[in-house]
């Protein structure tokens, strides 16, 4: 053939312009950060040409070292708190401000553009300082984040000309009650998404109204509680174009005339794909939501407590199209059933607990997972709460082999298999085995070390996984670090893992992002030693007690220890109660 | 709905002495909880039972009851008790009904204190009759062979505090401070699933602290792993469900079941359920699941250990059937009157 005559092309021939649009065609952040090692050249390029930055935690790197790495920079997203955060075991100001982020990019002329935030803490200064440093801003959206009222809120409503998108999700927020939506000016007509399903406080309807009418091209509406029924309707007759609609307050008489209204103009929403919201819900009125049932692809239900498991079914028979279903556990595993059996289509599953700390209620059990798993062969993704789980029923749901996120929660921390009283180590070592691409876990139930050998030995491409009162010694901890080399988030609480399996490989931990671990018996002493053999790590004490650090001695258990890779040693903002070793 | 369980936990920490029960499984008992060494939780114990034990109190005077023979008095607390099956022999019970056909006897054995009394004994003894003031009416499942006893049995009016008093059925109906309440207790008995080793540090509350709501007791901080954002919307929309006015569609009736030999009892919501088959099966699978676990959960020899299968198929040969309490205090066979 003709392989020898073929010339070869060197790439550095090319102009960088080339090289350029060659890399915008990569846009996954760890191709693009391979990119950057091939040369110098090539790194010089790719470095002025990155646009979108993810930085998984804010205290890995500083603001100006960003800046300075990526100068064209126009897509930020940011993590701060350690996950265990969600769940109330990090203290209230233990950090992850935003603040000095936004300081920075405005100094340094950064045209920032979209920010995107989970667990910072946001205050309302710095989003007025956002606000008027970024004349291009379009998009913010936040993730439980805290500090902010609906005066920042206002800030980016009157000083963002240009803003797409404002998406807030279960952040905690200071109502004012202000009329921050009516900070929009009328020469406003950008928005494309618009979610503020987490403020509790009342809006301006009528505000609210004219800025969905003059948002043409709004795609996506999810309102708060404090939207009434007709307003939602009115808002559906102007809007007929949403794709993703959250309902505000649910309520209302089916004979009445403004039922009558809300079903016409449902019916004319014929691009509505994802539906959420329902927060307060009269069960009766959801026969009119059947008409855009069939195109659903995503349905969040897990905030609508006031529906009962038999108008879950009514509704979810018609969602044949369902791709994500994000439900309480009051569907009951019956309903469970349905689901297997109409949403053929079906990727992720979340069933969350209607009673948290109710343990001995949770409708659903492990019956509901197998139906779901034997019924919807394209499951993925799996968030469950529930009663309780065996060693067999795990067994069977394992034959679904696509899992990449497996989070199971049994309500009782440490409840064996009901049947067999086992433990529950084999039914997670056939999903561990079985699903050969899971990248996240969260364990729960009786667990014994065993139950890491399989993880060590099966999940080779694992990158979170979450541990609790789990395990005997610390065989356990040792089994994962040395098996799961992609590990980059491990939490573990109130396991009996300590210093022997703390300091094993202290290497690891930086290929790793994170390692939390709460209530085990890892000691200061180590701790400390550990900090100082590894200066590339952040290790963090959280300490609620009244003792200083000096009169704790090494040999006393730590509470909570956080530890973290970083470029930049130790942070500034750390409280009195966190221990920076 | 997530607000703390009132007090009733405490009671149960307050009787585990120390946490190293053995469950004979090998499987070592650990406190995870760094309540260490529970102290802070027995301090608490037993002085904070809530508002229900007022209520309770009231009927107390007013109620008749017999114990097992040689029992003391029942008091509040022994329901409470149950929770801790370690314990039971130790303390009276709820005066239970046997199981004449040897069901459920394993489990009986540590709740009764091995006392088996007979079936027209046990009438009065009804572990419904607590005095909870809400609930009046109370459904049963029973032995089938016991039928013809039963309604005569009822109908001697011994019950305590319910008969005459009239019907309340809906839990929300009493505003949602009350239903709290009045669920809450139910749902601890029934928090008490297949426990092995009986390390009732686990058994956590509730009481999210940043919820407002004060942590009155023990509990293991941040589990379950919901978030706080989801969890306190979920606790206040639950009590906006409950004021809204004008909601079309049946308040919740929530009313309790007990079965024979069972320890504790059950809540169900009857208006999820349209026909009484649905009714039938659902406590069926309720109380299945129940006695199964109370079998499979003691490390004792000599259980007998029932196939969930056998166990159904017996459910479903009618060993038990249903019945219920009507506002006369007549012990009525579940199925005469429609549905609605």
């Amino acid at each position: 053939m003709l392989w020898g005559s073929r010339k070869t092309i060197n790439m550095n021939y090319f102009p960088d312009e080339v090289l350029e649009h060659v890399f915008d065609f990569i846009t996954s952040h760890k191709d693009r950060n391979s990119v950057s090692l091939v040369c110098k050249s090539w790194y010089k390029i790719e470095k002025y040409s990155r646009q979108r930055v993810f930085l998984g935690n804010c205290y890995a790197i500083c603001p100006e070292r960003l800046i300075a790495r990526f100068p064209e920079l126009k897509s930020l997203t940011l993590k701060g708190k350690p996950h265990f955060a969600d769940f109330n075991l990090v203290p209230d100001d233990w950090g992850g401000f935003l603040y000095p982020w936004i300081k920075a990019m405005a100094k340094s002329r950064i045209g920032l553009e979209e920010l995107k935030l989970k667990r910072m803490v946001v205050s309302d200064e710095s989003l007025e300082l956002l606000s008027k440093s970024f004349p291009n801003f379009k998009s913010l959206v936040l993730v439980s984040c805290e500090g902010f009222t609906t005066d920042g809120l206002a800030a980016i409503a009157s000083n963002c000309r240009f803003l797409r998108e404002l998406d807030l999700q279960e952040n905690e927020v200071e109502d004012h009650r202000g009329h921050w939506l009516s900070c929009f000016p009328e020469s406003c007509t950008s928005l494309v998404s618009l979610n503020f399903a987490c403020l509790k406080g009342e809006i301006n309807l009528a505000s609210l109204e004219r800025l969905v009418a003059r948002s043409t091209n709004l795609k996506s509406l999810r309102l708060n509680r404090a939207v009434p029924f007709d307003t939602l309707q009115r808002l559906l007759i102007r809007a007929p174009q949403l794709v993703d609609l959250g309902t505000g307050s649910y309520v209302h008489d089916p004979s009445s005339e403004a039922y009558n209204k809300f079903k016409a103009a449902i019916q004319s929403c014929n691009s509505i794909r994802s539906l959420s919201g329902f927060l307060e819900v009269a069960p009766r009125c959801m026969s009119a939501i059947y008409p855009i049932c069939e195109n659903l692809t995503f349905l969040n239900l897990s905030y609508a407590a006031g529906l009962q498991s038999n108008e879950l079914t009514k509704l979810i028979q018609h969602c044949r199209k369902l791709q994500r279903l994000w439900i309480l556990d009051c569907i009951g595993d019956k309903g469970l059933g349905v689901v297997a059996s109409t949403c053929k289509e079906l990727q992720e599953l979340r069933v969350f607990p209607s009673n948290p700390f109710d343990a001995g209620n949770a409708a659903v059990t492990e019956e509901g997972l197998i139906l779901v798993s034997e019924g919807c062969p394209k499951l993925n993704s799996l968030l469950y709460f529930c009663q309780q789980m065996t060693n067999a029923a795990l067994i069977t749901v394992a034959n679904c082999t696509n899992f990449i996120r497996f989070r199971l929660c049994i309500l009782d921390p440490i409840k064996p298999d009901p049947v067999t009283n086992q433990p529950l180590d084999e039914g997670f070592g056939a999903i561990v085995r079985s699903c050969k691409g899971l990248k996240r876990l969260s364990l729960s139930g009786l667990l014994t070390d065993q139950v890491f050998y399989y993880i060590g030995m099966y999940a080779k491409k694992h990158e979170m996984l979450s541990i609790a009162f789990a395990g005997d010694s610390d065989k356990g901890m040792l089994y994962v670090l040395n098996g799961c080399k992609k590990l980059r988030k491990l939490e573990i609480r109130d396991c009996p893992f300590g210093d022997a399996a703390l300091l094993e490989d202290m290497g690891e931990y930086e290929t790793m992002r994170s390692l939390w671990m709460s209530t085990c018996d890892v000691t200061l002493g180590a701790c400390k030693m550990l900090a100082k053999k590894m200066p590339n790590l952040n290790v963090e004490i959280i300490n609620e007690s009244e003792q200083t650090e000096s009169n704790l001695d090494d040999s006393q258990k730590v509470d909570k220890m956080y530890l973290y890779r970083t470029l930049v040693g130790h942070r500034e903002d750390a409280p009195e109660f966190v221990w920076l070793l | 709905m997530s607000s703390p369980l009132l007090g009733v936990e405490e009671e149960v920490q307050s009787n585990v002495s120390s946490p190293s029960v053995d469950c004979g499984l090998g499987l070592k008992e650990r406190n995870y909880l760094g309540l260490s060494d529970c102290s802070s939780v027995d301090s608490s114990g037993v002085s904070s039972l809530p508002d229900n034990n007022k209520n309770n109190l009231n009927l107390k005077a007013t109620e008749l009851r017999l114990g097992l023979p040689g029992s003391q008095s029942p008091k509040r607390e022994t329901e409470l008790c149950l929770l801790n099956l370690g314990k039971l022999d130790e303390k009276p019970l709820l005066p239970l009904l046997p199981s004449k056909d040897g069901i459920c006897s394993s489990s009986q054995k540590n709740v009764v204190t091995g006392n088996k009394r007979g079936f027209s004994d046990t009438m009065d003894g009804f572990s419904e009759v607590k005095g909870y003031v809400y609930t009046q009416k109370s459904w049963m499942l029973r032995e089938a062979g016991s039928d013809s006893e039963s309604p005569q049995s009822v109908g001697h009016g011994k019950y305590p505090g319910n008969s005459g008093v009239n019907v309340i059925l809906s839990v929300r109906s009493l505003g949602a401070q009350a239903s709290v309440k009045k669920e809450e207790p139910a749902n601890v008995l029934q928090k008490q699933p297949r426990a092995t080793n009986g390390t009732n540090l686990k058994q956590t509350d509730i009481a999210n602290n940043k919820s407002g709501a004060p942590a009155s007791r023990a509990q293991v901080v941040g589990w379950p792993p919901v978030r706080s954002f989801r969890a306190k919307t979920l606790a206040s929309s639950s009590k906006n469900n409950d004021e809204v006015d004008g909601e079309p569609g049946p308040a919740a009736l929530f009313v309790k079941v007990s079965m024979d030999g069972a320890p504790y009892l059950r809540k169900v919501d009857l208006s999820t359920y349209s026909t009484y088959r649905e009714l039938s099966s659902a406590l069926e699978k309720m109380f299945s699941c129940f006695t199964l676990g109370q079998c499979g959960s003691h490390g004792a020899a000599g259980k007998e250990i029932l196939s969930q299968s056998k166990l159904k198929d017996l459910l479903h040969v009618s060993e038990y059937v249903l019945t219920y309490k009507d506002k006369d205090g007549d012990w009525m066979l579940v199925g005469d009157v429609t549905w609605e």
